[in-house]
């Protein structure tokens, strides 16, 4: 592990089993971080960070593989073969090959990170991920200095997926991530979720999580990794370039063609529940926002 | 037309009042589900607007599809006709109420999206002619109006199935079945309707 980035939390702050479906528990828990020593701003953010349910995360996805209702995932990706899995790791990179999962994470720490999850369809969630940096991969990968972007794919396995067989996009579904957005230490690739390991609906067995862009960015079920030198297709961007951006990042100023991305809507609040502001780059904008400087983010959504 | 006038004879006893009470027991036992968890999974809201919304389409369609029922086999379904109309209207209206209430909540976002989406225009622009529809969806009206003007004015129930068909196409992302699905059978019965000449009886 680099520790180019500290989780606000601590292993004390990990959310016990017994209470994740204890709301109550867990915003105690909460309000408690701020007497541990954190700056100020910080512990405010993550005083109502509070990790949404197991079940809230794992029935209410987008994995378009599986079908395109929220709970269809659930239901569906069961049928996803996780073992044995292989990740071609190609392009311009000194070490390319198929690696395992354990032979990627080999040497490294799982650290778990509490993020906040904004869907492009202005919902959210908090998600407890379990999983390494992406930047530590990709040094062990070894980029080549002409490396600009790094492509990733999602499996396909047509037989077990109802959604390749009606070809609601144009699949693999493939993602991409500029070289700095990819060595940026927010960036992870995840393994687990609250502690156990990343069920199929949620991208398993290995998934990149990128907080501060939209979720579709956060490709899931990843079985290919290639540095390039050039802008990658990206599956949203080739079926709608209108509506979907090569950044997407998370940005209340800037709408979707379809819908406005000024606030969103909390999941597992309820039908009463009211609707709250989305942040630039979902709050992260301490971290990220010097990414961007200079370029005009209406035009590059 | 023997099965035919036997299902008529049978039709005839049944009364087109529980339409009514069933699509508002249904809203209200939705609604429930929704508020309580029973349904709706973790973003209740979105199940909410889609629930009343496709059920509204499938009564707007069923609604339509009484007269070339009747054309084609004889089955008279007429009676019922009004009560589908009426209830479909609510049920939109429902629709219309979850969207502005529960899930977009304040009046300058909700005019904002009215305006600003296309697909909320469109929606918007079918549940807007629906109002004269349900107004005069009493034998009243059909009286003052004489059947000839009322008839005419109730044809706003295809640019309305067409406006609801395409408000679905469009809001859904990537190419999914079930509205391409919908649109079809829409299509189906503006074909029906314009191709056909309606025999004299009707």
């Amino acid at each position: 592990m680099a520790y180019r980035w500290t989780n606000d939390l601590t292993a004390a702050d990990v959310t016990p089993k017994v209470a994740v479906m204890n709301r109550r528990q867990i915003m105690a828990g909460a309000a408690g971080l701020g007497a541990i020593g954190f700056s100020a701003t910080q512990a405010a953010a993550q005083d109502t960070l509070t990790p949404n349910s197991f079940e809230d995360i794992t029935t209410y996805n987008n994995y378009y593989e599986f079908g395109t209702g929220k709970s269809d995932p659930a239901k569906n990706a069961h049928k996803l073969v996780t073992s044995p899995w292989s990740i071609k790791v190609d392009g311009l990179v000194d070490n390319p090959g198929d690696y395992t999962v354990a032979e990627l994470l080999d040497g490294l720490d799982i650290e778990e990170r509490i993020y906040r999850f904004r869907c492009v369809e202005a919902w959210s969630m908090v998600v407890p991920w379990n999983g390494v940096e992406l930047a530590d991969i990709l040094m062990k990968a070894g980029v080549q200095p002409e490396g600009r972007y790094v492509a990733f794919e999602t499996v396909v396995q047509p037989e077990n997926m109802i959604g390749v067989q009606r070809r609601v996009l144009d699949f693999p579904y493939v993602e991409g991530l500029r070289m700095d957005e990819a060595m940026h230490p927010l960036t992870m690739l995840a393994t687990g979720l609250y502690g156990d390991p990343l069920p199929n609906q949620s991208g398993a067995p290995i998934r990149v999580v990128v907080p501060w862009k939209y979720g579709f960015k956060s490709i899931k079920s990843i079985v290919r990794i290639t540095v390039t030198d050039q802008e990658p297709p990206t599956s949203w961007n080739i079926a709608n370039a209108r509506e979907y951006g090569f950044y997407s990042n998370v940005n209340p100023k800037v709408d979707h063609a379809r819908w406005s991305q000024a606030t969103h809507r909390e999941i597992g609040g309820g039908i009463f529940a009211r609707r709250q502001p989305t942040l630039m780059f979902n709050g992260y904008a301490d971290q990220v926002a010097s990414l961007y400087d200079g370029m005009d983010l209406t035009i590059n959504f | 037309m023997t099965a035919a006038n036997r299902i008529n004879g049978a039709l005839r006893k049944i009364p087109a009042w529980p339409i009514y009470w069933g699509v508002a027991a249904w809203v209200a036992w939705t609604f429930y589900q929704a508020a309580s968890g029973l349904a709706g999974g973790p973003e209740p809201i979105n199940w909410l607007e889609r629930e009343y919304g496709a059920l509204g389409l499938k009564l707007l369609i069923a609604g339509l599809l009484i007269t070339p029922l009747r054309t084609w086999t004889g089955i008279n379904l007429i009676k019922f006709r009004r009560a589908i109309g009426v209830t479909t209207f609510f049920l939109i209206l429902a629709h219309f109420l979850v969207w502005a209430v529960l899930d977009v909540q304040t009046f300058a976002r909700v005019w904002t999206e009215i305006v600003k989406r296309k697909y909320v225009t469109i929606g918007m622009a079918a549940f807007v002619l629906m109002i004269p529809l349900v107004m005069t969806s009493n034998n009243r009206s059909i009286r003052k109006m004489g059947p000839l003007i009322w008839r005419k004015l109730h044809r706003l129930t295809y640019p309305v199935v067409v406006l609801a068909g395409i408000h679905y196409l469009w809001l859904v992302k990537g190419f999914q079945i079930e509205p391409i699905a919908y649109m079809t059978v829409i299509s189906g019965i503006l074909v029906a309707r314009l191709a056909w000449i309606r025999p004299k009886s009707a």
